[in-house]
């Protein structure tokens, strides 16, 4: 393709190129660098003395905090706290530290520039350039050489030869990929299951309020409440604890019956009472707010909202589908459980979630 | 006999040919550059020329921050322990007392609280990291504003694009390190965003996490691609940054005496290295003591990470707000079918975000073969005098600025007391509207300047006196500008775009011309076209007014 843009397309430089008088009659020409004028520092002493005395005093004050570094790191205990005015209560240690240290750097800088500034020359000079491209001569002869080079190697002739070093220099890092494969179990359909399906009609499992650690009633949840949820048996120092309650918490509600919207939903819970997955079914933050009037359930990451009363429809936000609702019951001590798994996968989707 | 390379030789014997040393200090220099052959390389850097303009300084806070960032971190690493194994908290800070914790979120207790400035370390590497992405981002701005990023110097534009993909993508790594609520809550926002991928995210979210979230590996795997593996690449992209550079060296504004051709400033030595290197103290002074005066990421007041609990103000560092933004306003698409999932929700803004930044990163290369221009540029454009790259450039940072909001609508609400769905919505359009109506009010703007400057030329500048003329008028008299200013604001070219290939040759017969090559004679058009540029004013029209009264 040589569609490149033609010279004549292009602006002509205009003016003169460097140092040359500019072209008379053209007042745009470029007059070329000025003269170069003085600073007070280079033709009065006394201004140079001064800025000397001022560069040095900045290195002085900086050796000053330098040692002051060192003293408050010795001296200031490392839980006293101080009150100083705009800032409120902040570590007496911390502050010290960090001003001493902003000061004696800052200081250093500060009197190198001004050093630079006032008494090194501040003279202009202009440097030539040189095109970054070699001239055509060098470009020939490095083609040739290389393809001097080539041409001994064979590697043009013996097709075979270059075919197989193709092939086996693609697949050589497959290996590579190959050796991640340990980094972590397979998925299976592990994330479609959580630690409620220990929990069958025969034996089911209790949930527990993550507050009070109690068993729950269902007289014990007030219309309107919020309570959440882990199962029985889930404690928090079991290694699995992280990895379970990312799944298993639970958000328990107790909805007014005449205030439910969706059958199917009012169903799975009991008198009125539902349990809600808490993971959001976003990219998974756990739900926290609720607002008792709409019920409606925010989640703080990026405001995904749910109807808790319409079997968690969202209604506003990025997640992708409701939450997922945990059926309960009671057992015969009257205590709520649940006696199964999950209807759907928690939390985030993904490509395998059906 | 040997007079060359005897190394063994006494002071009194001539260890090569050339002349004795005046004094320790030349001959410590000739010792090492009989090794290491310094004379030669010293010979045209030490007094190399640095032009000077105070946006060059942007550049270099970016490398001083990165420099502060290793210093910190290499302190920093000596006490943090990169575990998720779990303990519990017996330290100074009472209101964690007894709770179970990572040994990840210990240790950084334990630093910002046992270790005697162990807490300033920590906060100047995390606000160093902070100006450190944002003198990048600045500073690329100020190389794409000034078109600095044209021939010959667009791979070190890939370069330092390069070096804040990886900046940005590294600060979110540290930045989740400490396993604190905060910290855990990005980390789960991952896992969800690996998820949304079709077929493979499962297994890759596996595979990085080691199993179930949040699993037990996340922290140490982080901790090294955090120190060991990203800040590698980075250094390695740093110097060969600066190497070229130094090669290239700095482009500079049109100007008197300063041309495409040479380079005018100041030596290194002194004037640059005194310069520069009293900057990086400065930096650092100023760093140090934001560092004691304002208090980031304060891990304490979010506590230890548990899955089912969640800070309201989850906020990631201001340079992932944008993708934050992206996925807060993206409507929650699914489609289900065949049994599987496809989360459009996060999805597409996982692909918009690299798209974005992919955008501005491939930029030099679609307005080279626009214009079609392959010459070399070292002088810089007034963005005045590129008003369609200047619009582009605005209406990128505009969608950047708004998605940022998008991602701090929460803050916003509660803030400014706005409902937070009407925020969501708002942003939602504007990030079809903004860009275009910003590109479209900065192209005319630069417009606008540049006849402005056309006027200045043949019409002088307003002096602010008033003169009355003989029969009672008044008028302002207008001066005319000195040369060099003339100069300045007359030294830019104005291309003309390129034309549509014909399309029939000389003989008659219909030539095809490519639907590339026409698209591109378009959108040269758009470049360099009318309604692109004000044509610059001629030394006819200047001699014509200036031959007149001297005023008007
Ligand atoms: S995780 Fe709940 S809205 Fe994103």
């Amino acid at each position: 393709m040589s569609h490149e843009m033609s010279d004549e397309k292009l602006p002509e430089s205009h003016g003169s190129e460097g140092h040359e008088v500019a072209v008379h009659g053209d007042p745009f020409a470029d007059p070329g660098l000025p003269a170069h004028g003085p600073r007070r520092t280079d033709i009065d002493e006394r201004a140079a003395k001064r800025a000397e005395r001022q560069v040095s005093l900045l290195f002085i004050v900086s050796m000053l905090a330098t040692v002051g570094f060192i003293a408050s790191y010795v001296a200031i205990d490392i839980d006293k706290i101080v009150y100083i005015f705009p800032l409120g209560h902040v570590s007496a240690l911390n502050f010290a530290l960090g001003m001493t240290l902003g000061v004696a750097l800052f200081c250093i800088g500060a009197g190198a520039v001004h050093w630079a500034r006032t008494l090194m020359s501040d003279h202009e000079i202009p440097a030539d350039r040189h095109p970054i491209e070699a001239d055509d001569e060098l470009r020939a002869d490095v083609i040739e050489q290389f393809q001097t080079g080539a041409a001994e190697s064979g590697f043009g002739r013996r097709k075979m030869l270059r075919n197989t070093l193709i092939g086996s220099m693609a697949l050589v890092p497959l290996s590579g990929v190959v050796l991640l494969r340990d980094l972590g179990p397979l998925p299976e359909d592990k994330l479609a299951h959580t630690g409620w399906e220990l929990a069958t009609p025969a034996k089911p499992l209790k949930l527990i309020n993550m507050n009070t650690n109690e068993p729950m009633k269902p007289e014990d949840i007030v219309t309107g409440s919020l309570t959440f949820a882990k199962p029985e048996g889930l404690e928090e120092d079991q290694e699995i604890f992280q990895e379970q309650i990312a799944k298993d918490a639970l958000m328990i509600i107790r909805i007014a019956p005449e205030d439910l919207k969706d059958k199917t939903s009012a169903e799975l819970g009991f008198e009125g009472i539902l349990a809600y997955s808490k993971i959001c079914t976003h990219v998974g933050c756990p739900i926290s707010l609720y607002e008792q009037q709409t019920h409606h359930a925010l989640c703080p990451c990026h405001q995904s909202t749910f109807d808790l009363a319409d079997g968690a429809r969202v209604i506003f936000g990025p997640a992708g589908h409701p939450l997922p609702q945990l059926k309960i019951t009671t057992d015969e001590k009257g205590f709520l459980v649940a006696t199964g798994d999950f209807q759907e996968p928690v939390g985030p989707s993904y490509w395998e979630r059906p | 006999m040997s007079t060359a390379n005897n190394a063994t030789s006494g002071a009194s014997k001539p260890a090569s040919t050339r002349a004795k040393p005046a004094n320790k200090f030349e001959a410590a220099a000739d010792w090492t550059d009989g090794r290491l052959g310094i004379y030669t390389l010293a010979k045209s850097n030490l007094r190399k020329i640095f032009p000077d303009h105070w946006s060059f300084m942007l550049g270099e806070i970016c490398l001083y921050t990165f420099i502060i960032i290793i210093l910190t971190g290499v302190y920093l690493t000596l006490f943090f322990k990169p575990s998720m194994a779990e303990t519990v908290y017996h330290g100074t800070y009472a209101p964690l007392n007894g709770i179970r914790m990572s040994e990840a979120y210990a240790s950084t207790m334990d630093i910002s609280f046992e270790v005697r400035g162990g807490l300033l370390i920590r906060q100047i590497h995390h606000w160093a990291a902070i100006v450190f992405v944002a003198a990048m981002l600045v500073h690329m701005m100020r190389v794409f504003f000034t078109g600095a990023f044209r021939k010959p110097r667009e791979i070190n534009w890939l370069f330092g694009a390069g070096l804040l993909f990886l900046g940005m993508f590294d600060g979110f790594m540290g930045y989740s390190l400490p396993d604190d609520l905060l910290s855990g809550t990005g980390i789960r926002f991952m896992e969800g965003a690996i998820l949304a991928v079709p077929l493979v995210g499962t297994y890759l979210q596996f595979f990085l996490y080691g199993g179930q979230f949040p699993g037990t590996d996340i922290v140490p795997r982080f901790f090294t691609i955090h120190v060991l593996l990203i800040p590698g690449i980075m250094l390695g992209l740093l110097v060969a940054h600066l190497i070229l550079v130094f090669y290239h060296k700095h482009t500079q504004f049109a100007g008197p005496g300063r041309t495409e051709k040479n380079v005018v400033g100041m030596p290194l030595m002194p004037v640059y290295m005194a310069k520069a290197g009293g900057f990086f103290f400065l930096v650092f002074g100023v760093i140090a003591a934001a560092s004691a005066i304002a208090t980031v990421n304060p891990i304490w007041a979010y506590g230890p990470y548990r899955p089912d609990q969640v800070s309201t103000d989850a906020q990631p560092d201001w340079y992932m707000g944008f993708s934050e933004g992206l996925i807060r306003v993206m409507p929650g698409w699914e489609i289900r079918a065949w049994g599987h999932t496809l989360n459009m929700g996060v999805f597409v803004p996982l692909m918009v975000f690299p798209l974005v930044l992919m955008a501005i990163w491939v930029y030099p290369f679609l307005e080279a073969w626009v214009t079609g221009d392959k010459r070399e540029h070292h002088i810089a454009d007034r963005p005045r005098n590129a008003p369609v790259r200047t619009g582009f450039g605005a209406a990128w940072i505009s969608l950047y600025v708004l998605l940022l909001l998008g991602g701090g609508n929460d803050l916003l609400a509660t803030h400014l007391h706005l409902s937070i769905n009407t925020i969501t919505y708002f942003v939602r359009v504007g990030f079809f509207v903004v860009p275009v109506l910003t590109f479209f009010i900065t192209k005319r703007w630069c417009l606008g300047l540049q006849r402005r400057d056309k006027d200045k030329v043949l019409h002088g500048r307003e002096s602010g006196i008033i003169k009355r003329l003989p029969h009672g008028e008044f008028v302002e008299i207008h001066e005319q500008l000195p040369q060099d200013k003339l100069y300045k604001l007359t030294a830019h070219e104005q291309p003309q775009p390129i034309e549509l290939p014909a399309e029939v040759d000389e003989n008659g017969v219909a030539l095809k011309a490519g639907r590339l090559a026409k698209a591109r004679a378009k959108l040269s058009g758009a470049f360099y076209g009318e309604g692109a540029q004000i044509a610059k004013p001629t030394a006819e029209e200047h001699h014509e007014i200036t031959s007149g009264h001297g005023h008007h």
